[in-house]
């Protein structure tokens, strides 16, 4: 009796003691989890913070009295005259119109307001349509970077606002008439990399990760799956495959940036192809995702039940029917989320790209698989090394949109997982 | 041959705590001479005719020297201990064991007069002639037309889409199972019941017209009530299939089959008609296997 009641005491104790390690187990969890997520909040709430104000621009709105005279054009539709026309002038007049106490012994300082890029504008404008020479036209202009960075950051300390006092006053009355305006930024979305920051946009960029993403898409999965259904379900087991599955094991470990040097000795040296082209990117990230598909691909296919292997092979399905359409069918849903947790990752890719030349200051959207480019990563990286401030905004701007891609990529693997599973 | 019989006695010696009476007469009857096999293992009229047949897993002989007849449209039933080879010798019939690399089968296997084993043949052929119901109910996670369609459809027995849709219904039909199914016939498979699932897959088998229906434990995973349609199922299709049945159960093999197997450690012990087995066997192991001492 004594006994039994020593050996409950005994359990007790020793439960007393498991719960205890328990909960600071749990407490342990709880707590990594809180500083993963505190880090996570850190990161979004600066990225936000600094980024979110690049997608206002800044714009004048004015009346544009489009004077020959002034311009020294009297025929909007010859070229000659159009190349030595003066579009500067007519915008520094309207501009001088609104503001209150600004002569023309200011049309430096006023000129400093509009944007460089403004007169182009306008010529593309008269070039279009002729008949605007004479008239008088209410034209919006994006304002210079200056102003922009003025309008939004002006509390800010961290900006140095380069404009004069009399200057600031002026952009303060423009500001209260209403010619000042900020509204949402399409430049950014519309447009290809530029040295004005507020020119500057990640179209480009984007169509750029697009065509990349593509080539990487078309070939790295049907490689990958290819390469897995043939190891997991064709190869003998024997020295040769042991080997390769070893080096694809290794090769998913291998830094990023070994396969641009590879890209460059073998697609671009060898090959003789083009630098900065998505195709060579596309190559290069194929290379770097493929053993992520393979070895997802080789884990989906284990996965999918020998019953129903056996059931086909059991009715007289040949090896090939086994595999296409018991085996792969069941297999897809893992294989599709490895390959675009693989893309999501090509994606993110910076390092090989580098290498391979899609570092180049690209001004236009590409048009092709074969046109320079550059992809957001590489975007983001270009603007985070410069020093004006302007710039690293929009770094961080182009930062959340690559998070958005991201986000989204992973959730339609999720959301395909989940559609696609199957219970057996 | 010595180390043999020291094995199958050591192992006869174990379950003695169970068996009182006949402990000590067990070690000097229950000798197996390796090769030879009590009461009737021939058929006139044989369907497959297996002669001195070894299995080998890698260095394991899994099946000893066995040699037996499987009638036409009998209904045979291999009866034995865990591990004694009959399923491994069941697999042997259409070749399931392929897809095992270290698995290696000699001596000569015949259906209807042709090498089985034939490195010409085609295991695609053959299996289309010697259909699987295996132990565990596995339906392909498709609908159920598409599980029953799948055979004839890859082997192209039909044409056209209402041919399909009679050989399904008549596979269904034979199998019992059309009244319950016939309105979800697009539902998915894997829905249904232990029981229903099983016979889904017999009638998958039976839906590519096999002359030889192989069962591996059948009715193992199934509850009485489906095991008893199972087993009447059985009864149904032996007028027209020759069927081999791997049971534990020996109240089945009684009930279901003609002839009985008994398999010991890879040895093919004795076989004769079942109510002989059960009622006056030959061969003391089975003596001792059918009376609950071992197994």
């Amino acid at each position: 009796m004594t006994d039994q009641n020593s050996q409950a005491e005994l359990v007790r104790q020793s439960l007393k003691r498991r719960y205890r390690k328990e909960r600071r187990f749990r407490a342990y969890g709880i707590a990594a989890i809180a500083v993963a997520l505190a880090a996570l909040v850190i990161l979004f709430t600066d990225i936000i913070g600094k980024g979110h104000t690049a997608f206002i621009k800044t714009t004048i709105t004015m009346d544009v009295a489009i004077d020959g005279e002034m311009m020294y054009l009297d025929d909007p539709t010859d070229e000659r005259q159009m190349k030595m026309a003066d579009f500067v002038e007519p915008l520094i007049q309207a501009l001088i119109r609104e503001i209150p106490g600004a002569d023309q012994n200011d049309k430096a300082a006023v000129r400093d307001l509009i944007n460089p890029y403004a007169s182009n504008q306008l010529r593309d404008a008269l070039k279009e349509n002729p008949d605007l020479l004479g008239t008088t036209q209410t034209m919006t202009f994006l304002s210079h970077t200056n102003v922009d960075v003025y309008v939004k950051h002006a509390n800010d300390p961290n900006y140095s606002i380069k404009l004069t006092e009399e200057e600031r006053a002026w952009v303060d009355t423009l500001v209260e008439k209403g010619v000042v305006e900020t509204s949402f930024n399409d430049v950014f979305f519309s447009r290809g990399d530029s040295r004005d920051p507020s020119r500057a946009g990640i179209l480009g960029a984007i169509v750029g990760s697009l065509l990349t993403m593509v080539v990487t898409l078309a070939l790295s999965f049907p490689i990958g799956v290819a390469a897995a259904i043939y190891l997991e379900e064709f190869a003998p087991q024997n020295r040769l495959t042991d080997f390769i599955e070893v080096n694809i094991n290794n090769l998913a470990a291998v830094p990023s940036i070994i396969f641009g040097l590879l890209g460059l000795a073998v697609f671009i040296n060898l090959f003789g192809m083009p630098r900065s082209v998505p195709v060579v990117g596309g190559l290069v990230l194929t290379l770097m995702t493929l053993p992520t598909i393979i070895i997802s691909s080789r884990a989906a296919i284990k996965s999918v039940p020998p019953s129903i292997r056996e059931a086909a092979e059991g009715i007289g399905a040949s090896k090939m029917q086994v595999v296409l359409h018991h085996v792969l069918p069941l297999a897809m849903p893992g294989m599709l989320t490895g390959s675009i947790i693989g893309m999501a990752q090509a994606l993110g890719e910076t390092a090989p790209l580098l290498l391979i030349g899609m570092v180049a200051f690209i001004v236009d959207v590409p048009g092709g698989f074969f046109d320079s480019a550059t992809v957001l990563p590489v975007q983001v990286f270009l603007w985070a090394g410069s020093p004006e401030l302007a710039f690293i905004e929009r770094a961080s701007a182009a930062i959340m949109v690559l998070l958005t891609f991201l986000i989204s990529m992973n959730a339609l693997a999720i959301v395909l997982r989940k559609r696609l599973e199957r219970r057996w | 041959m010595n180390t043999m019989n020291t094995t199958v006695t050591s192992e006869t010696d174990m379950p003695e705590e169970k068996t009182i009476p006949v402990a000590d007469e067990q070690p000097a009857e229950a000798k197996i001479e390796e090769g030879t096999t009590v009461g009737h293992p021939f058929s006139d009229d044989p369907k497959f005719k297996l002669r001195n047949v070894e299995v080998f897993y890698g260095e394991d002989r899994a099946i000893k020297n066995i040699s037996l007849d499987i009638g036409r449209n009998e209904v045979i039933a291999f009866i034995g201990p865990s591990g004694c080879g009959k399923s491994t010798f069941l697999r042997c019939l259409n070749r399931m064991n392929d897809s095992i690399d270290i698995c290696r089968v000699k001596g000569g296997l015949e259906l209807d007069d042709e090498d089985i084993y034939d490195s010409r043949r085609d295991v695609v052929e053959l299996r289309a002639r010697v259909g699987m119901v295996f132990q565990k109910p596995n339906p392909f996670p498709k609908s159920i037309y598409d599980n029953v369609a799948y055979g004839p459809r890859i082997h192209g027995l039909a044409n056209r889409k209402s041919d399909l849709d009679d050989i399904v219904e008549n596979s269904l039909r034979k199998a019992g199972l059309w009244e319950e199914v016939k309105d979800r016939l697009d539902a998915t498979a894997t829905g249904m019941s232990g029981g229903q699932q099983q016979r889904l897959c017999i009638a998958r088998a039976i839906a590519v017209s096999p002359e030889v229906v192989l069962m591996d434990e059948p009715c193992s995973a199934l509850d009485p009530i489906a095991t008893a349609r199972v087993e009447e199922l059985i009864a149904e299709l032996s007028e027209s299939y020759t069927i081999v049945i791997v049971t534990h159960s020996m109240q089945q093999a009684a009930r279901v089959s003609n002839r009985t197997a008994y398999f010991h450690l890879g040895h093919l012990v004795e076989v004769n008609e079942t109510s002989k087995v059960f009622t006056s066997p030959e061969h003391p192991l089975t003596e001792s296997y059918i009376t609950g001492r071992f197994g």
